[in-house]
């Protein structure tokens, strides 16, 4: 009976799970499929005739591949900002007795809380009355600004578990501080140093509110708003090409996620510091 | 505290600094290590946060007869906020997505796949969570563009319906607050799922089969061990995914641009629409602190479960 019990059990969780993972998958093939077909449709075809075109098309286009050098440079740009800015901020707060230590964190944690979306207005605002509208870098500025929250957090719990007595023997031997933090503490950080880089790369090139709202030449725009504007534009004829664009957008997001997974993978514990 | 030395959800350190460190002009040295941050900080988070709370009392607009002189007009934005049917239409829509997308959907899917997948064995698992995680690793746009055509009346969904022979139809037309709430779930799913895996590996083995000497039933077990154990993690996941649904703009304006009509216009659709269409940016920055106060609520309970020792 008990035995009985046990394998019905597991053969109904295996098919619950075998189901949710096709309801998953199902909705991706369109995009897989279409991306190979040079006449696709919105139809789900698997036809014998797969070509390269439509990637060919999207990518021999000189304004994809501006939009792709742009998303490259925004993404790019604010990982290295937010990265040495954050690694910055966090060395004192790992390592000195400050006052403002306290208050400061707090803040850090509620900001990287708050969504981006409801100060989007009030940042347009700005940007227009300090005429930094249709800007590459004040958009890039203003990201690093938005990811910096969490990047401190993380960055700080990293540089927490480097030895304070490796940074100690360096001084001996009279490396200033920062000389110790460069040349001691950041080799030892390089998984928090490619968790915050990773995180808002990723966060970056998927973005497409803010360059949607603070740039306006097509020139400047990232491949996020372009592929959005190729849609209004070609999508209701073009479905291959859109298809195909989506999977080119996509990939580098699917090779930084396996890049990062060991990372991120010890990650998602609320642990010890929830107590409901 | 946690086993997990690499957190994504920010977690408080357990070391701490050490007193004296280096003493003398740590103080400045301090000041000069986080001076780009906080003028990072203060002008593009602080200000526009600040701004906020002004402009929401000003009639600023980029066209017409306002547009020259801006000028303080108390509540009237707001006055013609909760006047505005298409206001309330809006709030509405934002709790119903809510409820539906985040509350119901992304949690107790989430929970559900982590607990059928605890006992599984390896190469399954990853399978079925390489799956799952290809919906949140899509970026959001790309999600519209693929349930724009999963939905399209020629599309898989009802092609897959037809093996049933239930008709066709345009569901983003149709029901179009049903194809952003399974749109989103499909994209959002996985966090909770990953939140959750985690959150299982700290439920003791002892405690649970013990409960199952005991007699204990498997619903038994979950609803009177496993529950109350991460309960924690629970409440934090369900403000997490509040806070990222209440803010999402790109999937929602490109699958459906809030419409057809306003059936699908949740606030930061209506928020948008008002600034960026209609130029009236006054009346859009009083939408947004709306926004913003729901999320400074949220993020204070947030501040308040994760209990900081700093």
């Amino acid at each position: 009976m008990r035995i009985n019990r046990l394998t019905t059990d597991k053969v109904l969780a295996h098919v619950i799970l075998v189901l949710i993972g096709i309801a998953f998958v199902v909705p991706l093939l369109w995009m897989i499929f279409a991306s190979f077909q040079p006449n696709a449709t919105l139809s789900l075809e698997i036809s014998k005739h797969w070509s390269l075109s439509n990637f060919g098309s999207i990518l021999a286009d000189p304004a994809n591949q501006r939009a792709f050098l742009n998303g490259i440079l925004l993404s790019i740009g604010q990982s290295i900002i937010v990265v040495v800015v954050a690694g910055l901020a966090a060395y004192p707060l790992s390592r000195y007795q400050l006052k403002y230590k306290r208050p400061f964190m707090y803040v850090i944690l509620f900001s990287t809380s708050l969504p981006i979306t409801a100060v989007m207005v009030p940042v347009y605002e700005l940007f227009v009355f300090m005429h930094m509208t249709d800007s590459l870098f004040w958009t890039m500025m203003f990201l690093s600004a938005s990811g910096l929250p969490y990047a401190i957090w993380i960055m700080k719990n990293f540089m927490d578990s480097v030895p304070v007595e490796l940074e100690e023997a360096a001084w001996t031997d009279g490396a200033s501080t920062l000389t110790s933090l460069r040349s001691v503490v950041a080799p030892l950080m390089i998984p928090g140093i490619f968790t915050v880089g990773i995180f808002t790369f990723a966060g970056s090139w998927g973005n497409f509110f803010v360059p949607f709202i603070l740039i306006q030449t097509p020139a400047k725009l990232p491949a996020s708003v372009t592929i959005f504007q190729f849609f209004g534009q070609y999508g209701s004829v073009e479905y291959g090409q859109l298809a195909a664009f989506s999977m080119l957008y996509t990939i580098p997001a699917v090779l930084l996620y396996i890049f990062g997974q060991r990372y991120m993978s010890r990650g998602f514990s609320f642990g010890g510091a929830t107590k409901g | 505290m946690s086993n997990a030395s690499v957190d994504v959800v920010p977690q408080p350190s357990k070391l701490k600094s050490k007193r004296g460190f280096r003493a003398g002009h740590t103080g400045w040295r301090a000041a000069l290590f986080m001076l780009p941050s906080w003028v990072l900080l203060l002008v593009f988070f602080f200000v526009p946060i600040l701004l906020t709370f002004y402009f929401a009392f000003t009639n600023l607009s980029l066209t017409g007869a306002s547009s020259a002189a801006t000028q303080f007009v108390g509540f009237r934005n707001f006055a013609s906020m909760f006047a505005d049917p298409t206001f309330r239409i809006s709030v509405f829509k934002t709790i119903i997505f809510l409820i539906f997308s985040a509350v119901i959907g992304q949690q107790i899917l989430g929970l559900l796949l982590a607990i059928l997948m605890n006992e599984r064995n390896r190469a399954f698992r990853s399978v079925i969570g390489v799956l799952v995680l290809a919906g949140w690793v899509t970026p959001e746009i790309v999600v519209a563009f693929i349930f724009f055509a999963f939905f399209s009346n020629t599309g898989t969904f009802d092609m897959i319906l037809g093996w049933f022979h239930i008709k066709a139809i345009a569901w983003l037309y149709t029901f179009p607050m049903v194809s952003v709430v399974v749109a989103n779930i499909w994209h959002g799913t996985a966090f909770s799922m990953l939140v959750y895996q985690a959150a299982l590996g700290d439920v003791p083995k002892e405690i649970l089969e013990s409960a199952e000497i005991d007699g204990a039933g498997r619903f038994q077990r979950l609803f009177r061990v496993t529950l109350p154990v991460i309960k924690g993690s629970i409440a934090t996941n369900m403000v997490l995914i509040t806070l990222q649904t209440l803010g999402l703009f790109t999937l929602i304006y490109s699958l459906t641009g809030g419409g057809p009509g306003n059936k699908t216009e949740t606030l930061p659709i209506y928020m948008y629409q008002q600034a960026f269409s209609d130029y009236q940016l006054g009346y859009g920055t009083a939408i947004s602190l709306i926004l913003l106060i729901i999320g400074i609520i949220a993020s204070f309970v947030y501040m308040r479960m994760l209990k900081i020792e700093m």
